[in-house]
């Protein structure tokens, strides 16, 4: 009985009929992915909102907000917010922006959309399963939403959750009564969503690769996504159980985290036994992984489009690839240094800080790799051009403060205070946001089939690129000053100096925040109405853009691309420019 | 554009690196035995990352603003020597600069968390709770009476769940909310949490250490400049946490041997 | 635009001739290769997620005296070979259907193959029944989730892999209901790939008995 002569022949379903298949309940991973990007969006707007009223209650504690008051009278009764809502605020802006923006927008949304067409396949492995994860991840975020309207409150212990504060119920505090075990249940679905979706990514980069599409031909950015998935198949895996022993402490009445003897509220608990480090090191053994899922796409992205812009190839692919590997192996092995005062054993803490420096080798390694793509090259200053060159630069300012950070003397001084908040919005908040930016200025014309308008995308560039700095460039100075993290106000002696500084990144925050709603606007104008894209506006090489714009539901019209080069070829005579497609049938010139 | 970028980014990396040197914003006198290591550390980092912070910042500003499209048929050029410097770079140098700190680092930190206290340091109890810090002393006796959570009462002020009633170790213990302390003398706490996970930290102390529920946690240092300062929690405790704070006072030796018999005659 | 060239006429690449495929009853969903791949990552994330628990469990015994020792329910035992049965028919029956397939690709020979799956199905459903009556064996001796960390650890571990076998089964019905209607080698291969799942789920209750047997 005859076989089909490529795996991705085989896997050949009908297209979708009627509205529902279409549009809402889609197979599709491309609609899939959309929906994610849309879901990320929502996500990123909310946590966006928060910050500003985190920010302005910090820079003006007694001046109300207006309207606050009656979207949340117990919270900001007359709109000034409470210290309990402001840390509520802060949990909430946290996990909403780890969870539902940087793990769901480069990963799943982008990730979802182009790593089955960069591979030449017609759709995920399996696209049920795909469908199923958007869903369920949905569902965790209106369980996470819900937090707000419940109860009293959404929880007030971060995201990072430590126990006993998260496990031992409302006695602890407002919020940490139901709101907190909406908070587990939400993120535990969240952890099986993406599972989901890493068994896809995995798979279909393993099994549906079109014919030619060697590993090695792979572009960077389906690279990246493949490795994030191994990365987050692991540490959600764990993240997930931790959750679940945590609901048990707080609704079973189990003591995995919650010690005995412990008077809360002037009630002595009924728990005995359970260990908060534990709940430390199963969350950080997940959660310092997590930050490189959130910036590992972002690498690919940068990696698959700075080369479209300087018209030349990236250089060194294979040691980045070998880098993007190191990366992630070390990610495993650096968890304890979020715990250097944990009171676990101080030895741990000189053994956890060796691979967290050696890691910094690697990430210098990439960017050198970046910098040294720019040099010789022919920038074209796109908008997603802008993006990528403005990536390296925040990049480079969050990875070096890590330097500091890393080592537990100097830790001993900048743990819990501004420092680290300035660090890791560098890295995550800035570095991860503008791979999202250049990825959606790059493929918005693929996705939507229009183009988004380069003025106002250069207006969105330089105000987010200068506020930027002006917002977390000062919470480096904040944290040598001792300015600790997670205050509501500034009350103590040493504090009240700094509040000029913080009224100064308050201003630049709410203006860096407004410079978002030209972006919102370029986005939204564009999918109703921007001019027509053509196939390949950017002139790149990878098979996306040998479709069309947008691409049919099956990828590639039925035909299935055959891959001859690698998707580095810039800078060499080919038919259509200075470039080689992927799937063109033209063997590369020279230079 | 692009010469606008490489201006902006040199404009940025300037103004925040002189920020830096200056110590326009800086840490407080350091009023530790210890805390000359931890400065030192910090500005040997300041400087090596400083100085990379500086060179990679400039070499995207000049690449940024030497490379762009000018139309003129040019065509691109590889880095010299390909993908190698980089590699040598960031193996050899960085490397060498990451074994360095890790190497003098570690011996820092031992120093700090990894030796034993001295064996004559003033004994101190702390118990953190939401939202302060209480301190006890073992009074003449030298001894600490022992605590039983179910016996702790706020409004009777037994902050550490103290029997006096039955436990003759405990009649004569101190418990203030200041850390009172001698200087040049090492002092030996002990660190426990009532209610959920805190931290201590004083910033001139260049000392933190985080409370964790269920377990007792040594902490030890010797202050040698007096004063008052500032103990703040920095581990996230409730709505308080941004209120939690006590004072620690450093005095001359004589004045604290005073204090502590005039608290143990209050007893 | 700056920056952005005037699109050059496409390259097409000449169209690749049409592939060959057999005909099948029904379209599949998805490459049956690929469920293997799947199958060993699911098997994969499944193993860090008990790995995680174990630490877990050991920290916790570790943490403080209050582990409380008790004797694992005889049943557990009986459970054990009822699940390994199970993984022999699941494999006997597995092979048979592929033995018959050669050189006849069609429904009914396949037929008499599916017996042995459905003796699987049943087997695993008392698997799990089995595993709810040592809960109530446990119950029935005053060892709730909440009594001990020894219990809560054996309630957890118990029910997560219970959790999955149940999965595994609504897996194998589905595997089941393609076997009866779809001709061809897919439905084969997407036994192997629930074989392969539900022989881990096997290997797996191994592990946790042993663990379970040594330290609770």
């Amino acid at each position: 009985m005859s076989q089909p002569t490529t795996v991705a022949a085989a896997h050949h379903h009908a297209p979708p009929q009627g509205f529902l298949r279409k549009h809402v309940f889609s197979l599709d991973h491309k609609v899939i992915g959309k929906q994610y990007l849309d879901l990320a969006l929502v996500a990123v707007c909310t946590g966006m909102v928060l910050s500003w009223l985190m920010r302005f209650h910090l820079a003006w504690p007694e001046t109300p907000i207006p309207g606050l008051g009656t979207l949340s009278p117990s919270g900001a009764a007359g709109g000034v917010i409470t210290p309990e809502y402001y840390l509520a605020l802060m949990t909430m802006h946290g996990t909403i922006m780890v969870f539902f923006v940087l793990t769901t927008a480069p990963f799943a949304g982008f990730g979802n959309y182009f790593l089955p067409i960069q591979v030449g396949a017609e759709d995920m492995a399996f696209p049920r399963i795909n469908m199923t994860s958007f869903w369920v991840t949905l569902v965790a975020f209106l369980v996470l939403i819900s937090a707000f309207v419940v109860g009293d409150g959404p929880p007030l212990s971060g995201w990072t959750a430590y126990a006993p504060l998260s496990a031992v119920g409302k006695d602890a505090g407002p919020g940490q009564g139901v709101g907190q075990t909406l908070w587990a249940v939400s993120i535990t679905l969240f952890c099986v969503a993406q599972l989901l979706g890493a068994l896809n990514f995995i798979t279909t980069t393993l099994d549906l690769r079109t014919k030619g599409m060697s590993l090695a031909r792979m572009p960077y950015s389906t690279w990246a996504w493949f490795i994030t998935s191994v990365i987050g198949l692991i540490a959600f895996a764990v993240l997930m159980p931790a959750c679940i022993l945590l609901i048990l402490d707080r609704v079973a009445g189990t003591s995995f985290f919650i010690p005995a003897g412990l008077v809360i509220s002037d009630r002595l608990q009924p728990h005995a036994g359970g260990s908060p480090l534990l709940w430390q090191h199963l969350f950080w053994f997940f959660g310092h992984p997590e930050v490189y899922i959130a910036i590992l796409p972002g690498f690919g992205i940068i990696s698959h489009i700075l080369p479209v812009f300087a018209r030349k190839p990236l250089l060194g692919p294979r040691v980045l690839i070998a880098c993007l590997v190191s990366i992630a192996f070390l990610s495993y092995t650096v968890w304890g240094h979020h715990m250097f005062l944990s009171g676990m054993n101080p030895f741990s803490a000189t053994l956890f800080s060796v691979p967290t420096l050696i890691i910094t080798i690697p990430a210098t390694i990439v960017t050198l790799l970046w910098i040294g793509t720019i040099y010789g090259a022919k920038l074209r200053f796109t908008t997603p051009a802008l993006f990528c060159l403005g990536f390296v630069s925040v990049f480079v300012s969050g990875g070096i403060s890590g330097f500091f950070l890393a080592q537990p003397s100097i830790d001993t001084y900048l743990h819990g205070t501004y420092f680290v908040v300035g660090h890791f919005h560098f890295v995550m908040g800035v570095a991860a946001m503008f791979g999202i930016f250049a990825a959606t200025y790059f493929w918005a014309p693929k996705m939507f089939g229009r183009m988004m308008s380069e003025t106002l995308g250069k207006w969105h560039f330089w105000l987010t690129f200068i506020g930027v700095y002006c917002v977390f460039m000062p919470m480096h100075y904040l944290g040598l000053a001792g300015n600790v993290r997670r205050y509501s106000a500034f009350t103590d002696d040493y504090l009240k100096p700094l509040i000029p500084l913080h009224r100064f990144i308050t201003v630049a925050a709410l203006c860096t925040g407004a410079a978002q709603l030209i972006f919102l606007f370029n986005l939204i104008r564009t999918r109703l109405r921007g001019p027509k894209a053509p196939d390949n506006p950017w002139e790149a090489t990878s098979l996306e853009w040998s479709t069309t714009s947008p691409p049919p539901f099956d990828n590639f019209g039925g035909r299935p691309p055959v891959v001859q080069h690698g998707p580095n070829e810039y800078g060499t005579r080919g038919a259509a420019g200075d470039y080689v497609m992927q799937a063109s049938p033209q063997s590369a010139g020279p230079a | 554009m692009g010469k606008l970028f490489a201006v902006v980014l040199a404009i940025i990396t300037v103004v925040s690196t002189a920020i830096f040197v200056t110590h326009t914003w800086w840490l407080p006198v350091d009023i530790s035995a210890h805390g000359h290591a931890i400065d030192h550390q910090l500005a040997e980092t300041m400087l090596s990352s400083g100085v990379l912070f500086v060179l990679s910042q400039l070499a995207l500003a000049a690449f940024v603003w030497r490379f762009g499209d000018r139309r003129d048929g040019r065509a691109v050029t590889t880095f010299p020597g390909g993908v190698t410097p980089m590699v040598v770079f960031a193996v050899v140098l960085v490397g060498a600069e990451v074994l360095a700190l890790t190497f003098v680092g570690s011996k820092v930190w031992a120093g700090i968390y990894q030796t034993p206290p001295d064996p004559n340091s003033l004994q101190i109890d702390v118990q953190s709770e939401q939202f302060a810090f209480y301190f006890r002393y073992p009074g003449p006796d030298g001894k600490f009476g022992a605590t039983h959570p179910e016996l702790i009462n706020e409004a009777s002020e037994n902050y550490f769940g103290l029997d006096p009633k039955n436990d003759v170790s405990a009649r004569d213990d101190i418990v203030v909310p200041t850390l009172t302390i001698p200087v040049n003398r090492p002092v030996a706490l002990t660190l426990r949490a009532k209610d959920v996970g805190h931290a201590f930290y004083v910033p001139e102390l260049r000392i933190q250490q985080d409370f964790v529920p269920g377990l007792s946690i040594p902490l030890h240092f010797t202050a040698t400049q007096t004063g008052k300062y500032e103990i703040v929690c920095t581990q996230l405790c409730g709505l308080g946490h941004y209120n939690m704070r006590a004072y620690i006072e450093v005095l001359p030796a004589a004045q604290f041997e005073q204090w502590l018999k005039d608290k143990a005659a209050q007893q | 635009m700056p920056g952005i060239a005037t699109p050059p006429a496409p390259i097409v690449p000449p169209p690749a001739a049409p592939p060959t495929v057999a005909p099948r009853t029904i379209t599949e969903p998805s490459p049956p290769q690929s469920a293997q791949t799947g199958v060993w990552i699911a098997i994969g994330t499944i193993c860090m997620s008990f790995a995680a628990l174990t630490s877990a469990m050991v920290v916790r015994q570790g943490a403080a005296p209050d582990w409380r020792h008790f004797q694992l329910p005889q049943l557990l035992y009986v459970n054990t070979l009822v699940l390994l049965a199970s993984s022999g028919t699941l494999e006997w029956s597995r092979r048979r259907i592929a033995a018959v397939s050669v050189g006849a690709p069609g429904l009914v020979p396949r037929l008499d193959g599916l017996a042995g799956v459905y003796l699987t199905l049943a087997l695993g459903l008392l698997f799990v029944s089995g595993q709810v009556i040592a809960w109530r064996q446990l119950a029935a001796q005053g060892l709730f989730l909440a009594t001990a960390p020894s219990s809560a650890f054996f309630y957890v571990f118990t029910a997560l892999h219970g959790l999955h076998v149940v999965g595994g089964l609504l897996g194998l019905s589905y595997v089941l209901r393609r076997l009866r209607r779809v001709a061809g080698p897919a439905p084969q291969i997407a036994l192997r790939a629930a074989a392969l799942y539900w022989h881990f789920m096997g290997a797996l209750w191994l592990y946790l008995l042993v663990i379970l047997a040594t330290r609770v």
